[in-house]
């Protein structure tokens, strides 16, 4: 037994799969093949295939978007932004959202089973990039038959995959938004992910990544991994706002280190839930792709190249207290845009709730978001 | 750049007079757009591609839910960023009294634009010439609400003021117009010193020369 069947060579969704003869072509020129792409979609797919709709998911999402989760029973991570009768309105357009390669719910990444070995791909699997992971959606696209996405959507690193969308492939996406990202993965933000590996790669569960085939986990390292990366996402006025110095379960410090305060408390109980759902190796190959994220490096230095004569209508929406991926950022894109006379929209929501904004109950997001799309579909000729 | 009176008759007046010199299927960008009223209309009326700039997160948010596609920026400092002659018309409408530098403003305008369109409140109006001289105040009326401690609009200029401005930017005005305190349009045969007294809206559209 090398390793329990799983949602990641099993999934609780629809999956695509690729044959070995069919290998998707990796930017570091290795090869990958056969693989699987498992996805979910909402609505119906209209005879003109006009209403097609991708969201690309952020590092820690999945396909589950709008749909209960199969492991943690909850709410789909975006179900407040689309659903019949939802901004994203699953009544009009045809939802897509797939896990994303690397990943660990059912698309190929190190926690599936290697045919070539039979075991666990592990660090065996190769190094993949956010062009990649578009290349892996395109193909799923194919497969579905749309020629041309309507919309794009998504924010963080899902952000970060409509952007590559736009670029690779300009003709195949009509409208897009990028929310709470940026072309490019900064220098503190490749050190918080360092961090965040290192803590994984330390753990001596961690195996050398082939923890799998010792029937154990590294639970400690990722969590702790989770934790870090889970304070970049709030702000501090809103981790002062949710906990200030309040204790936890008690009236007094024990003079232990144990969570006194409440802040510490919550932050542990996300790294356990998030170990539960969550494979660490992929954690080690998504925070990699993020960090390899240039888009003007791939354009020979100029971010406005990456958009050279697009005719794909952009909507980019940042959050006023996002430290993680901030509106400066989201302007540079803006700026390239505008130099290439691109149509596009810019938003900066106010909010005091850091990067995590994009996935909360935010009216104006909404509003935004079903104006943007309403108005793509409406210039396609889609039904109301 | 939403400080501009909402919804008056002057600004409407206003808009229908700006949207008269635009042409149909244009490439158009809306400096200071607010809530897109008149890009909006532009776009219904006229077909054009419509672009827009607002500086308040608000009035972005209520253009992009209406579908317009506008950015969060300012005047002073994004125009920069666009091309050379990638719109056929840049709208500035009662906007220019608020930025920091309107001769720069209007040179980039006329940069990305083939056609510039200006639209102001007269400071050189008789309603504001009397409450100086009589009153010693300075104005504050329903087109002009706020107290001058509390306005953002920094740089006022009256109609010959502005005509001086486009001879110094090296534009020639293609069609002038003035709106009175009814938004009536006042006759073209006028002269200019007769516009700056009974103006109380100037609109300039200029070309490079």
């Amino acid at each position: 037994m090398t390793k329990p069947a799983s949602e990641a060579d099993e999934p609780h969704s629809q999956v695509l799969r690729i044959p070995a003869d069919q290998p998707l072509a990796l930017e570091s020129g290795l090869e990958l093949g056969p693989l699987q792409i498992a996805y979910q979609t909402y609505g119906t797919l209209n005879p003109e295939k006009s209403n097609a709709v991708l969201i690309c998911h952020a590092l820690t999402g999945d396909q589950h978007v709008a749909n209960e989760h199969p492991v943690t029973r909850k709410a789909g991570w975006w179900s407040n932004l689309i659903g019949p009768g939802k901004p994203v309105d699953t009544n009009r357009y045809f939802v897509i959202c797939s896990n994303v390669l690397g990943g660990c719910m059912g698309t190929s990444g190190p926690a599936n089973i290697n045919p070539a070995t039979g075991h666990a791909y592990g660090t065996e699997f190769p190094v993949i990039t956010i062009s990649d992971m578009v290349r892996a959606q395109a193909r799923l696209v194919d497969h579905l038959g749309i020629e041309r996405l309507l919309a794009v959507i998504g924010g963080s690193m899902g952000g970060m995959q409509v952007l590559a969308w736009a670029s690779l492939f300009p003709d195949r996406v009509f409208a897009a938004m990028p929310i709470a990202c940026a072309a490019k993965h900064s220098a503190q933000n490749i050190a918080f992910h360092e961090v965040g590996r290192q803590a994984v790669m330390a753990d001596p569960d961690w195996r050398s990544g082939r923890y799998f085939e010792a029937g154990v986990r590294p639970v400690k390292g990722l969590s702790v991994a989770r934790m870090g990366a889970h304070i970049t996402y709030l702000s501090e006025s809103a981790l002062q706002r949710k906990f200030g110095r309040k204790f936890q379960d008690r009236t007094a410090p024990t003079f232990s280190f144990d969570a006194d305060f409440q802040v510490e408390s919550y932050l542990r109980y996300q790294g356990i839930s998030f170990v539960e759902r969550f494979d660490a190796n992929s954690y080690l190959y998504l925070t990699r792709a993020m960090d390899y994220f240039d888009l003007a490096a791939d354009n020979g230095g100029s971010l406005a190249a990456a958009f050279r004569g697009s005719k794909t209508r952009f909507c980019l929406v940042s959050f006023t207290s996002d430290w993680l991926f901030t509106t400066a950022e989201s302007r540079q894109i803006v700026h390239a845009l505008n130099a290439n006379g691109a149509s596009v929209s810019f938003v900066e929501i106010e909010s005091d709730k850091g990067h995590d904004a994009f996935l909360l109950e935010e009216p104006v997001l909404y509003r935004t978001t079903q104006g943007f799309l309403d108005a793509a579909a409406s210039a396609c000729g889609v039904k109301a | 750049m939403s400080n501009a009176p909402p919804h008056s008759a002057i600004i409407r007046s206003d808009h229908h007079l700006l949207a008269s010199m635009v042409s149909d299927g244009a490439r158009v960008l809306d400096v200071g757009c607010g809530d897109g009223d008149l890009l909006a209309h532009l776009a219904a009326t006229k077909r054009v591609d419509a672009r827009g700039i607002e500086l308040s997160r608000d009035g972005v948010a209520a253009c992009v839910a209406k579908g317009l596609a506008v950015i969060q920026g300012d005047a002073d400092t994004d125009l920069f960023d666009y091309p050379d002659d990638c719109f056929d018309y840049v709208i500035l409408s009662q906007t220019l009294q608020a930025t920091r530098r309107p001769k720069v403003v209007v040179e980039q305008m006329l940069r990305i634009g083939r056609n510039a369109i200006v639209s102001f409140p007269n400071f050189g109006h008789w309603r504001i010439r009397t409450s100086l001289m009589f009153r010693g105040r300075m104005p504050v009326n329903e087109n002009l609400p706020d107290s001058w401690y509390d306005t953002p609009n920094i740089h006022f200029c009256t109609i010959r003021d502005f005509v001086e401005l486009a001879d110094e930017v090296n534009a020639k005005i293609v069609q002038a117009g003035a709106l009175d305190a009814a938004g009536k349009p006042v006759a073209v045969t006028m002269p200019w010193w007769f516009w700056n007294l009974v103006g109380e809206q100037g609109i300039f559209w200029l070309a490079r020369r």
